[in-house]
């Protein structure tokens, strides 16, 4: 294999893994903030238990977040020497404003978060909590900006330099910042953020009702977790709907190809389908119009199709389609999930109807599946370019790096994930199993 | 007269790496210690003493290497793509060491936990050493190309300079953590790591003497910036009053008088790197003209000040932050059911 493939696995590879982490961190990182906040304001002690519990689990993840994350941040310099030599005035900014304005709070109050409930007041220790939740919420709005100055570029200029190489640099700090696509992939990201917490609730709360463990415990939790999940699923209806409208205006070979179409006109919508791109044809079913009228307000406006690119500035079209379907038919299937959960709530059903409560044992895995698969397409889908129209993925290597060592890094990341997988989910099945137990323990287990 | 925003940026990018220096080197080296605890609760007591810091320690690293990113550019993409391997098992030792901390003692089993404290402390000192290494490099000066790209490779990292100083760096965070685990400590356990405190403050000395000889002998080039502006003499001669007053403190009893102590040295020590590297982020060695100084590697004035912006909102809030959680866990560990 060439080295651009081994780097483009690693880096994809590397940031998969840690993506599982850090929407948890936001979505549990919200609901701690209103287990939290309901203890304070009823001072009954089921919400503290509450919100003890799952700070133990959001300490494993964090941990997991943490260690995974310093990968990320050095990554850029490591594989993608000509990319960091091309953007860094632009794009190193805001990776050192996450630095500056997240990490610092987010981990300064972790400490207080984990261990400082002996040490500090109540309410001391809710405002540690909320200003871990605010410290998450700002590490991805750098991030978002960073990748959606690639998705968007904006505010910068061309410069050349001395030694003949050019790069991009800052014109306007907050063109940069508000670039075209930012606010709503923000917004995109948070939704899928807080679905993952909310239902990784949701899946305990479930869990232990069917094993009829910490059953007021299980009941409290799963209230407000449902509550967070029905919104965020639905707000996330709007904001998928708003990100595909700007993509449309900013980067239309995507959306053509998230869709297959492959002819500019009046555009469908595929529910599922296959495309062929041998042929140049997508075969499935699809309702007529409706991609058209999404983007533009009408069934017959004309969205630009693939035939307006050049084969080698197409990305690779059947992936995206693929991996854009399946997260959208995920997130309308979550809106399912938590909508019939608050009708089965209000009709008193919830408790006994088992076979939901399975459903949610097992939905926690939908939102992680629909962030990853979100990511493929914003990603795959602005190929060939690492920023967009300005920089080519195969132009932003690291030319000193050989394709030997970096498989042999890959290699090492590989195992060494694969072996940290494994332990996440054992300790935090361990966790969940006897997290509530623990106090008893004299910290044994801690 | 033109403000020069590109050394501003070059003290800021080394303050952010010495408040790392500072901080995590305690952590680094209460790990490098930990296997010379024995019983389970005395590991416990080293990795609680460190385990509500540990993580923002380990920040002002993620942030200076972004502050890096974009101050210098270009000096972020050669450091880190030529010293490629070499990063990468410090990325991984540093993974380890995360993990470790937090998975340890979730676990009863004896060889659960003996393995993550073999992986903490194998971890902690591989960190040291390889940031040791790779500052080792940059003072005695890599090979680059006139594209500004590394010429050499992975071997050609581990010249003795660099070796030498990533076993100084090993003494030095050692000691500091030895220095930091005694304030945190009592009783029995406290005793035994006082004498501790002799040793690592001896090993350290022995290679701090060691390093500056060779400096002195081979790389005249740190001292040019010295010999140019002579007020910066004050720098060596603090350095070398913050070691001695190290021994002073620690026989009179004064715990926390020699961690500050470790902390200016710390401080002077680096201050003093940065003064013998400067004007150049990164040294060509041979070919001195390829080099990359704090201005053909920086990013534009423009982004250097809304960077400054940034960091003059940043800094006071980190400030307050860290002297915070401190504050908060200030005083002897205490293992209590939050603990690790």
């Amino acid at each position: 294999m060439d080295a651009l493939t081994l780097a483009r696995a690693q880096f994809g590879f590397t940031l998969a893994f840690h993506y599982i982490f850090p929407p948890l961190s936001i979505g549990l990182g919200l609901c701690l903030v209103f287990f939290e906040g309901f203890y304070l304001f009823t001072r009954k002690k089921l919400y503290l238990d509450i919100a003890r519990f799952y700070t133990r689990i959001f300490g494993l993840i964090f941990a997991m977040g943490v260690a995974t994350g310093v990968v990320m941040e050095f990554q850029f310099g490591t594989n993608w020497s000509s990319y960091s030599r091309f953007v860094g005035d632009v794009f190193g900014s805001a990776l050192a404003a996450e630095g500056v304005f997240a990490f610092f709070l987010e981990s300064g109050f972790l400490g207080l978060l984990l261990f400082g409930w002996n040490r500090i007041k109540p309410r001391t220790h809710f405002f540690a909590t909320l200003m871990v939740c605010l410290g998450a919420h700002f590490s991805a709005i750098w991030i978002v900006i960073a990748n959606s100055w690639q998705q968007t570029p904006a505010g910068y200029h061309l410069v050349g330099q001395p030694g003949g190489a050019i790069r991009a640099e800052v014109t306007n700090f907050w063109q940069v910042v508000f670039n075209p696509s930012t606010l709503d992939r923000c917004w995109h990201v948070y939704m899928g953020a807080w679905q993952a917490g909310a239902f990784a609730v949701l899946s305990i709360s479930a869990y232990f009702l069917l094993k009829k463990k910490n059953v007021e415990f299980a009941k409290a939790a799963l209230k407000i977790a449902l509550v967070i999940a029905a919104t965020a699923s639905l707000l996330q209806l709007f904001s998928g709907h708003e990100s595909a409208k700007v993509v449309s205006l900013t980067q239309p070979a995507k959306l053509a190809a998230y869709e297959g179409h492959y002819i500019t006109g009046p555009a469908p919508l595929y529910l599922f389908g296959w495309v062929d791109e041998k042929n140049s044809r997508t075969h499935g079913v699809y309702i007529p119009g409706l991609l058209s009228y999404l983007v533009a307000g009408s069934t017959d406006v004309p969205v630009t199709g693939l035939d307006a690119f050049t084969p080698d500035k197409r990305p690779p079209i059947n992936f995206v389609f693929q991996t854009y379907h399946a997260m959208v038919a995920i997130g309308m299937t979550l809106i399912a999930i938590a909508w019939f959960g608050l009708f089965l709530w209000w009709r008193g059903l919830i408790w006994k109807t088992r076979w939901f409560l399975w459903v949610l044992v097992f939905s926690v895995l939908l939102p992680q599946a629909a962030n990853q698969l979100g990511w493929f397409s914003a990603e795959v889908g602005r190929q060939p370019y690492i920023v967009y129209n300005l920089m080519k993925t195969s132009d932003a290597l690291s030319k000193t790096v050989k394709a030997s060592e970096i498989l042999t890094s890959l290699i090492m990341f590989g195992l060494l994930y694969l072996l940290l997988g494994i332990l996440f989910v054992y300790l935090l099945n361990d966790k969940i199993q006897h997290g509530l137990q623990m106090k008893e323990e004299k910290g044994h287990r801690a | 007269m033109n403000f020069d925003w590109q050394t501003l940026w070059f003290i800021l990018v080394g303050i952010l790496f010495m408040g790392y220096a500072v901080l995590d080197g305690f952590d680094l080296g209460v790990g490098a210690l930990h296997l010379l605890v024995k019983t389970d609760k005395e590991r416990r007591l080293f990795i609680n003493s460190i385990g509500p810091i540990w993580d923002g320690n380990e920040v002002w690293l993620v942030t200076g290497g972004g502050a890096l990113f974009a101050a210098f550019p270009e000096a972020y993409a050669t450091v880190f793509s030529g010293f490629y391997l070499a990063f990468m098992m410090l990325l991984v030792a540093l993974i380890f060491r995360a993990v470790a901390i937090e998975f340890r003692s979730k676990q009863p089993m004896k060889w659960w936990r003996q393995f993550w404290d073999i992986s903490f402390s194998m971890s902690s000192i591989a960190s040291s050493l390889l940031i040791g290494i790779a500052m080792g490099n940059l003072a005695w000066g890599i090979p680059l190309g006139t594209d500004h790209e590394y010429a050499g490779t992975f071997l050609d990292l581990l010249k003795p300079f660099p070796l030498l100083l990533g076993v100084t760096t090993l003494a030095l965070f050692t000691m500091h953590g030895s220095i930091f685990i005694v304030l945190k400590t009592e009783g029995a356990l406290q005793k035994k790591l006082k004498r501790w405190v002799k040793n690592t403050m001896i090993f350290f000395i022995l290679c701090y003497a060691l390093t500056t000889l060779t400096t002195l002998i081979f790389i005249p080039r740190m001292l040019i910036t010295l010999r140019q502006e002579p007020f910066l003499f004050i720098v060596p001669v603090l350095n070398v009053l913050a070691i001695a007053n190290i021994p002073r403190n620690v026989s009179h009893g004064r715990g926390f008088g020699a961690f500050l102590s470790s902390c200016a040295a710390l401080v002077c020590l680096i201050t003093l790197f940065g003064i013998g590297v400067y004007p150049n982020m990164v040294f060509s060695n041979p070919s001195p003209e390829n080099s990359l100084t704090v201005y053909n590697a920086a990013s534009s004035v423009g982004t250097l000040k809304i960077m400054s912006l940034m960091a003059a909102i940043g800094f006071p809030l980190i400030l307050s932050y860290t002297v915070s959680i401190y504050w908060v866990f200030r005083g002897k560990v205490k293992l209590d059911s939050h603990s690790y």
